[in-house]
């Protein structure tokens, strides 16, 4: 399904600022999976997922989703295919708008947009459905702006508009992370419902281990912008918290080894 | 009385700059400088084709075409070739200075003579009220021609808003107030908001160089200094508006920025009337702009610096 093939990108390459964000990530995303991605800051989890969502050309490698090469598709163009949510709340829908036209942009993502009425009468009913599928009663403030609702009502929206045309592949990028744990879990919730009723491929970059664990039937650590483990089947069902803390703190500590390693080379050498 | 009607058909008139200003401002917040030669532009390519016996509606509709065109230049030179918003209008308004002098080949253009669409609207009044000169309405005394480009303005202007308010209801139109709103999230939803930008600046030019097209054939001329300061006026009508109206939903908002430019104009007039220098017109009006940007956020800060200095005390 999602073919991510010996990616690499470097921010500021050859400047003091440079970053190397994805050094040579490979992955093969089969078709209906729903693949958690969690990793350390500066991992380049969401570095990988903006590649995949095309905010950035990467620099070498290649992405292949639904058998088309997509690598050197501007971001507006892979938006045919994939839906996405943001990690800040307020990036996935047009605060000036209403729930209701905010909702109709989505219905024709990645189609052509010319002058037929975006808010036809036969398409008000099926909105309503759906908002109210939400279980957030906004589907009685339709013509409310989005400006007007809280952080985890506009996430909440921001699902519903990336799933609303089943997408080949549906990107989730921390986007509990900036909400209250409350409105976490119930996005969290919505996620888990739309995904797999929509049967949806997915791929969800989290910071909350429990998420990582209790979701998704595999499993990406990252680091240093490599993948690090990778646990799908029984594997993935068994790891717990705990077991991902432990892989989390091995990693912190191989890296002071390779410092102390490294300093001690230095004063050897110095 | 004829002072009045003036000042609201020419109020009329511009309140299609104001529509342009009002794309550009406040859908994508963009001061497009290029208001400025584009109102010229209209007034220019509409005289000179008039001026060669052109059918009045043609060279109204060129006039429109061509602010698209320079509009469009704009945007493309912002989103193509990376250049800074305000940067590329001041490119595209000073080249537009020297086309507006090779259009028009001089400096002014007079329309005497000329059938144009005030002609018209003047002989189509004369049939239906089946008089000329002087009437009466409401017992003041008008002449035909006033109240004909009186009509024809508050047509162009209510038709105008209206077309504008369709248009941003439709799923193209949505998607223009959506990149403007969240370029980032309409984006993700497949829209290439570069070319959405181009297409705003396109109809907002056009708008603007409509409007300097009935202006030069209800003033009877164009001038290539027509243009000086207009981004300001139209600013002003869309801020004017929006006090005026005081609610932020679109239709309010076009409606607004119509009635904005019409109350302008009046109080232009007023204010000429009582005595305001003619050259302090456009310092006086670009204060205006400037305080009526600063006020809402200067007001917003003030009570809490009360607040602030109760505190400390």
């Amino acid at each position: 399904m999602l073919t991510i093939d010996a990616v690499r990108k470097t921010f500021n390459p050859s400047s003091p600022n440079e970053v190397r964000a994805l050094g040579g990530v490979t992955l093969t995303i089969a078709e209906g999976s729903f693949v958690v991605v969690i990793g350390t800051n500066g991992s380049g989890k969401s570095t990988l997922l903006n590649a995949v969502a095309g905010t950035f050309f990467v620099d070498t490698g290649r992405l292949v989703l639904d058998d088309t090469d997509i690598t050197r598709w501007p971001e507006h163009r892979r938006a045919a295919m994939i839906g996405r949510v943001f990690q800040n709340p307020f990036s996935g829908t047009a605060p000036h708008m209403t729930i209701a036209e905010n909702l109709v942009l989505a219905a024709r993502r990645g189609q052509g947009r010319a002058l037929g009425w975006a808010l036809r009468k036969s398409v008000r009913d099926e909105l309503r459905e759906r908002v109210s599928r939400l279980r957030l009663g906004l589907e009685s403030r339709l013509d409310n702006e989005i400006g007007s609702l809280s952080g985890g009502q506009r996430q909440a929206l921001t699902l519903l508009m990336a799933s609303w045309l089943r997408p080949k592949l549906l990107l989730l990028d921390e986007h509990t992370a900036a909400l209250d744990p409350r409105s976490a879990e119930h996005v969290i919730d919505l996620s888990e419902e739309i995904v797999g009723r929509d049967k949806l491929t997915t791929l969800m970059v989290t910071h909350s281990m429990q998420q990582a664990s209790n979701l998704g039937d595999r499993l990406i650590m990252m680091h240093k912008g490599t993948v690090l483990h990778d646990f799908s089947g029984a594997e993935k069902a068994r790891l717990r918290p705990a077991d991902l803390l432990a892989r989390f703190e091995s990693v912190r500590r191989a890296e002071l080894l390779d410092e102390s390693a490294a300093a001690m080379l230095r004063r050897a050498y110095a | 009385m004829t002072l009045l009607i003036g000042a609201v058909t020419v109020g009329l008139i511009l309140s299609l700059l104001a529509l342009g200003i009002f794309i550009s401002f406040r859908i994508f917040e963009y001061s497009d400088i290029t208001a400025d030669g584009s109102i010229t532009l209209g007034a220019a390519v509409t005289a000179v084709l008039l001026v060669h016996g052109v059918h009045p509606i043609v060279a109204t509709g060129v006039a429109a075409l061509a602010g698209s065109a320079a509009g469009a230049t704009t945007g493309i030179i912002h989103t193509r070739f990376g250049i800074n918003r305000l940067l590329s209008g001041i490119l595209v308004m000073t080249a537009l200075y020297s086309i507006n002098l090779h259009v028009m080949g001089r400096s002014n253009v007079p329309l005497v003579e000329q059938r144009s669409l005030a002609t018209i609207a003047e002989h189509a009044a004369t049939r239906v009220l089946g008089a000329t000169g002087d009437v009466r309405v409401m017992g003041w005394e008008i002449t035909v021609r006033d109240l004909a480009m009186l009509g024809f303005a508050l047509t162009a202007a209510v038709a105008t808003g209206a077309l504008l308010y369709g248009f941003f209801k439709t799923d193209l139109g949505a998607a223009m107030q959506a990149a403007g709103d969240n370029a980032q999230m309409i984006r993700a939803l497949g829209v290439n908001v570069e070319n959405m930008i181009v297409l705003g600046l396109a109809i907002s030019n056009g708008l603007v160089a409509l409007s300097g097209a009935l202006l030069a054939q209800y003033q009877g001329f164009a001038d290539v200094q027509m243009g000086i300061g207009m981004i300001v006026w139209g600013l002003a009508s869309v801020i004017i508006g929006e006090a005026l109206i005081g609610v932020r939903q679109l239709g309010f908002l076009i409606a607004g920025a119509i009635m904005g430019s019409v109350l302008f104009r009046l109080l232009v007039a007023i204010a000429l009337r009582a005595g305001l220098d003619p050259n302090d017109l456009k310092l006086v009006t670009a204060i205006f702009v400037f305080a009526a940007l600063v006020l809402p956020s200067l007001m917003k800060r003030l009570p809490h610096r009360r607040r602030a200095a109760a505190g400390a005390a």
